[in-house]
């Protein structure tokens, strides 16, 4: 008790420090004891912690912030949580263990990752309905969307390719090859490219949304630390498009990636086996879950150093922050 | 259990295509671009595009039904055969995106059948890729005949070492591990454990000798120290009786009570003799390890770190029971065929074969970093993981144990100690 609270005063002069941000609460996904920390981006302390279903991945949050939606893979449902009462107020049908999915820029139709069964599956939010399954490769993970919402982004494990789909028609359009165990997709904020990243490729592959062709493949390189364990999942680009931060796994750093130069800036070392990121809404903090290490971490987005570390639950996977 | 293995599994799919983007593999034209709201390009029910072209690979497989001493550990009908089936079920799965079929023959011989004969045929059917699943003297009466042939063998069964030493041939992969693999994972662990001396009981077969001689010079690698020695010989008891138990409840406290004093014992019963009777019913109160007790293997049919709760979900789905490590071995090598004919994006075998020998090839296989060739002998390069009946301990190579080119090269023969000169 005594060692949290001087950790803590610590991050609040850290803060203090800097400028202020806003409260928005960050809602962390705890894979192994089924919870979602709900932690204070301001104070960076835990404010809550909401029993949820079995093995939360996957996490977003509604466009208003009133809800957040939750990936209970092992309980083959998404849950869906009322933000300003904490709790589990209905869940969407979301296919077989759903782990990774994308909110629609309109806010209106959730696009799941179904590992099990190789599909992609359609979610209507108002009707709770599934709208259709679209087959894609062996083991979907990584979901993405065009800014305009015209084009979604799922990558598949095993098959390793992104497949790129027509969401008016619900098609796949494009099958573009990427390297092994493809895990996410991010669009840059102008919607003309797609990141994908590959985790035991160790590669992020930039494919223009135009051609639908890999124009770039970013590698990393850390003094110290062998090739394999360099392993890039969660990525995430700053709203005017210079700046990405790539996480990578068990080499516990996050990549600050020049976004028009493709050159990767800065390794900043956070927990152990940093999986997924997300920033606050005023894109002055970027937060990552460091799954072994039971932590998340802070980092400042101007300096692209890192804050603090806040204690979570056991395992945490993903993270989302409210919009206000 | 499956009461027989179908002969031939030709997976048959829907074809549904899109076009499927690689710079600079590609051209464009050579992808027509569905434009959005046209014709179906996703559709599994659609017509195909064109015509898949057949990747055709052969399972050549020695069985007869075999005992063990426990129920539980009595090998499923399909060992190894269903792990190739899901691995090409997946290849499928892509294939249908780059206009690829695989099919999977499965051939089944005696153990000590002529196999040549056999092999021929298969190679008649225009198999170019072959798993095997044998032993050594029958890969070796086809491995050359199959390297005149063009034709890639991929041993997911055997772990004699001698097959990828002494023995070794340029066309023969290997995505078993060795015995020395197994052995120096084994006794990384120990020694990471701080129980360095060992006491080794042995089986009379030949098998068990070969796994003692590798735990003798893991020993000697990593700094364990065998202090004492005994043989239990096979006198051709019944692997299990009605009043068997009474029995072997006071033999083996006494079979084990000279033993000098030792931290682990370590057992080398492949044959499934008396391995499995020694834990819990061993003189003094101590671990057992090797054959039973924690065993080292290639894949753990609990194993669910690195994405492996999926291929287990998957695998049992589509076999109705667990995936064991020949199961494993096999998908492994299906994926590295998939992968390299989804790579090179056709069926030309010499572009395949040259992709899989290539710098830099690997696949993803659910071991935690990417699985690639020692390209002195053509064996993978593989964790491996040790576990009880119940679940994963842990996976060797364990932290410490550092290695120049690759940590996975501390488990196993190493290319400066090997004595294959690939032919």
């Amino acid at each position: 008790m005594r060692k949290r609270s001087i950790v803590l005063a610590g991050g609040l002069l850290g803060l203090a420090a800097a400028s202020p941000a806003s409260a928005f609460m960050a809602y962390v996904s705890n894979e192994k004891d089924n919870t979602v920390s709900v932690v204070d981006t301001t104070t960076m302390q835990v404010v809550k912690t909401i029993k949820t279903g079995q093995r939360p991945r996957g996490i977003t949050i509604s466009h208003d912030g009133k809800f957040v939606y939750l990936c209970a893979s092992d309980d083959d449902t998404i849950e869906i949580i009322d933000t300003a009462t904490s709790e589990i107020v209905g869940s969407l049908p979301s296919g077989p263990d759903p782990e990774l999915f994308v909110l629609s820029p309109d806010g209106k139709t959730l696009y799941v990752a179904n590992e099990d069964d190789n599909l992609v599956t359609v979610i209507d939010i108002e009707s709770k309905g599934v709208v259709t399954e679209i087959p894609v490769g062996v083991e979907p993970e990584g979901m993405g969307i065009s800014p305009d919402g015209k084009t979604m982004v799922n990558t598949s494990e095993t098959t390793n390719m992104a497949h790129f789909i027509d969401t008016s028609t619900h098609e796949i359009v494009n099958n573009v090859l990427v390297d092994s165990r493809p895990r996410f997709v991010e669009f840059t904020p102008d919607g003309k490219q797609a990141w994908v990243s590959a985790e035991i490729g160790g590669t992020v592959s930039v494919i223009d949304n135009a051609s639908r062709e890999v124009v770039h493949k970013i590698t990393f390189e850390i003094a110290g630390l062998r090739a394999e364990s360099i392993q890039p999942v969660g990525i995430r680009i700053t709203a005017d498009g210079k700046k990405a931060y790539v996480a990578l796994g068990p080499a516990n750093r996050v990549a600050v990636v020049n976004a028009e130069t493709f050159e990767v800036e800065k390794y900043i070392l956070v927990g152990q086996r940093v999986w997924q990121l997300a920033f606050t809404p005023d894109q002055k903090q970027i937060i990552s879950t460091n799954g072994v290490s039971n932590d998340i971490t802070f980092i400042d987005v101007a300096t692209d150093e890192p804050v603090q570390s806040v204690t979570v639950g056991s395992l945490p996977w993903g993270v989302v922050v409210s919009p206000k | 259990m499956k009461s027989s293995v179908p002969t031939t599994l030709a997976i048959s799919f829907g074809l549904f295509f899109a076009s499927v983007n690689v710079a600079p593999l590609l051209a464009q034209e050579a992808a027509p671009q569905t434009k959005p709201g046209a014709a179906p390009a996703a559709k599994p029910a659609g017509k195909p595009a064109k015509e898949a072209v057949e990747i055709k690979i052969g399972y050549l497989r020695a069985y007869e039904p075999t005992l063990a001493l426990s129920v539980l550990d009595v090998p499923p009908r399909d060992e190894g055969v269903a792990g190739a089936t899901v691995g090409i079920a997946d290849n499928n799965t892509t294939g249908s995106f780059m206009g690829q079929k695989f099919t999977l023959d499965v051939t089944e011989v005696k153990f000590d059948a002529d196999v040549t004969a056999i092999f021929d045929e298969m190679v008649a059917k225009g198999e170019r890729y072959v798993l095997t699943d044998i032993s050594a003297p029958q890969l070796l009466s086809i491995a050359d005949k199959a390297r005149d042939a063009g034709i890639l063998l991929f041993n997911v069964g055997n772990t004699d070492d001698s097959l990828r030493e002494e023995d070794c041939r340029i066309n023969v992969f290997h995505t078993a591990p060795t015995r020395s693999m197994l052995a120096d994972g084994l006794a990384q662990y120990l020694v990471w454990k701080q129980w360095p001396k060992w006491a080794l009981i042995t089986g009379s077969h030949d098998r068990d000798k070969l796994f003692a001689a590798a735990l003798r010079r893991a020993a000697e690698r990593f700094g364990g120290q065998i202090v004492g020695e005994k043989e239990f010989t096979d006198t051709g008891t019944a692997k299990q009786t009605d009043s068997g138990v009474v029995q072997i409840q006071k033999q083996m406290p006494v079979f084990t009570q000279d033993l000098p004093e030792h931290d682990v014992l370590l057992v080398a019963d492949e044959s499934e003799v008396f391995g499995s009777y020694l834990p819990f019913r061993n003189w003094v109160p101590r671990p057992v390890a090797g054959t039973a007790g924690m065993i080292p293997s290639a894949w753990h049919p609990a194993s669910e770190q690195w994405g492996g709760a999926q291929i287990q979900n998957r695998f049992e789905k589509a076999s109705g029971r667990r995936m064991q490590s020949k199961d494993m071995n096999a998908w492994t090598a299906s994926r590295i065929i998939g992968e390299a004919a989804t790579r090179t994006q056709g069926a030309d075998p010499a572009k395949i074969e040259e992709f899989i020998r290539a710098d830099g090839f690997s696949v993803a296989a659910f071991r935690g970093q990417k699985v690639t060739f020692r390209k002195w002998n053509w064996q993978l390069r593989q964790p491996i993981f040790l576990g009880d009946g119940r679940g994963v301990i842990t996976t060797s190579p364990q932290e410490g144990f550092l290695h120049q080119v690759s940590e996975l090269d501390t488990l196993g023969v190493d290319q400066p100690e090997t004595k294959c000169v690939l032919k």
